[in-house]
């Protein structure tokens, strides 16, 4: 393969992003933290995560994160028992006034969607047809063998990291993580955000079954968060253990 | 699951296509449309509604479940307008529905005016001669919480057309005995899955999730399932129903998401 795309005649003119890398870039980083500080507020409101296709307070729980007064909050009324037995179902008045910040989160949360899913359709679209994808996020075959990947890790673990110069070619493992994080825990993100919406899973209830239903899918959403919140912990940290200045510079100005 | 009641007439067609087909249009005027005062919020949240009116299948149903799904629910909210101490307490008509709850609702109406040829006031045992329809579904609280529960009642369309709404009607207002309203779209008011519940779990609707009458649209989130109903309102304009409407209490008008 000799063609030699626009991305590439920029890159070894300039070094660092191409100018839609940039933008998207950091539009996709604004979404993401709008994204993460609503969603945990939404959170706050019903710190308590399920498997299958309902839970609430009056139903076991998979696990309870304690992040807001909610967590395992008092304040129920005598039950009133619809069918009693071992396994009862029940009906308890809330007299608890729960933290409740969801009128502007949601809100909030879905516009920054809305910017996270046209951003990244934008890039992807980019990405595809200006060979970025295929050619700096793909790993290669050969890359992938194991004795490569063993000396990758490795040379991750020796400080002080050597300088990187901003902007691709990346490493394999910092391929496999971005690789990661835009084919499959973004994608997974936004499909299980969808699952949670009645109309959407009254048009589309494939999506339930899928995910097992609309609280598995809240509790993997939560989980993909997790995931990214992870994955951007080590991104920053990779940035300033090698070379703050030079990658903010590749990142910003393209060079 | 019932798949019967689909169908829609011509006339019912013409309004819900020229309802939200007119809604779609880039020329419409502001009063087909939620309003966004200017609030970026808002303006998401009118993207969304747009959106999803433009993509998704009109009038899919929602997933109905079998009787052993059927979960525990938690009641939320107002569980009682008769109760001075809730937040959405009104005290003219909170007076009134312990009058009314006293007299076991025997002299309950729910009353449906506006944009309809003949304006009626519907007692229980109107409702309840009515074809009933009964639905075994999820209940998504904006929370992050959901229960499953069967609802018993009549279909809003059969009520509206009984009133006969007229063809210029776009929204359906509802009001609770409570400082509490709500609104939905004419393609949310005829889906086949939208009533007016009068029975839960087998039995008449308990107090705390809204006796007498409350209520279901299955397409949108729970709050739009409005409790203790008091009145119905068909509207050709967008009505954002003031101080005891969501918007200008901050939250989204449409949440089928």
């Amino acid at each position: 393969m000799t063609a030699v795309t626009l991305d590439e005649v920029q890159q070894r003119s300039v070094g660092g992003h191409t100018r839609w890398v940039r933008l998207s870039h950091w539009f996709l980083a604004a979404s993401v933290l709008t994204l993460a500080v609503s969603g945990f507020v939404i959170l706050m409101a019903h710190p308590r995560l399920y498997w299958g296709p309902v839970g609430n307070d009056l139903t076991p729980a998979l696990f309870e994160l304690p992040i807001s007064r909610n967590y395992k909050h008092g304040g129920w009324a005598a039950p009133v028992t619809f069918v009693a037995g071992s396994n009862p179902i029940v009906s308890q008045a809330r007299t608890y006034d729960i933290f409740n910040e969801n009128g502007w989160a949601r809100s909030l949360h879905f516009l920054a969607a809305w910017f996270l899913v046209v951003t990244a359709l934008i890039y992807l679209a980019a990405g595809l047809l200006g060979g970025h994808l295929r050619r700096h996020l793909i790993p290669g075959i050969r890359e992938l063998s194991p004795r490569l990947l063993w000396h990758d890790v490795i040379a991750h673990t020796h400080l002080p990291m050597p300088r990187a110069r901003g902007g691709p070619p990346y490493g394999t493992l910092q391929k496999i993580t971005y690789f990661g994080v835009v084919f499959l825990v973004l994608p997974l993100i936004v499909v299980t955000g969808l699952t949670m919406s009645p109309a959407v899973t009254a048009a589309y209830p494939v999506l339930l079954d899928l995910f097992g239903g609309s609280q598995s899918a809240r509790t993997i959403h939560f989980l993909a968060f997790a995931a990214l919140v992870l994955f951007l912990i080590v991104h920053v940290a990779m940035v300033v253990l090698t070379g703050f200045k030079s990658h903010m510079r590749a990142m910003t100005l393209g060079e | 699951m019932k798949k019967d009641n689909i169908a829609l007439t011509r006339r019912k067609l013409i309004t819900g296509l020229a309802s939200t087909g007119g809604a779609l249009l880039a020329g419409c005027s502001s009063k087909e449309l939620p309003p966004t005062y200017g609030n970026v919020l808002r303006m998401g949240d009118l993207l969304t509604y747009r959106t999803f009116r433009m993509l998704l299948p009109a009038q899919s149903l929602a997933r109905e479940y079998a009787h052993g799904d059927i979960s525990s629910s938690p009641a939320v909210g107002n569980t009682n307008p008769a109760d001075s101490q809730q937040p959405t307490f009104n005290a003219d008509r909170g007076p009134l529905y312990d009058r009314l709850r006293t007299g076991d609702f025997a002299d309950w109406r729910l009353r449906v005016e506006g944009r309809v040829a003949r304006p009626a006031s519907f007692s229980l045992a109107d409702l309840k001669r009515m074809p009933a329809r009964t639905q075994i579904t999820k209940h998504t609280c904006e929370e992050g919480w959901s229960a499953i529960a069967q609802w018993t009642g009549v279909s809003l369309r059969t009520v509206l057309d009984a009133a006969g709404i007229l063809p210029s009607a776009r929204f359906v207002n509802y009001y609770a005995f409570d400082d509490i309203a709500e609104g939905i779209d004419m393609l949310d008011a005829l889906h086949p899955q939208t009533i007016l519940a009068y029975g839960m779990n087998g039995r008449d609707l308990p107090l705390a999730h809204g006796a007498p009458l409350r209520m279901r649209v299955e397409t949108q989130l729970g709050y739009k399932s409005v409790k203790f109903l008091e009145r119905i309102v068909v509207t050709d304009e967008f009505d954002d129903l003031g101080k005891i409407g969501s918007l200008q209490n901050g939250w989204a008008w449409y949440v089928g998401i």
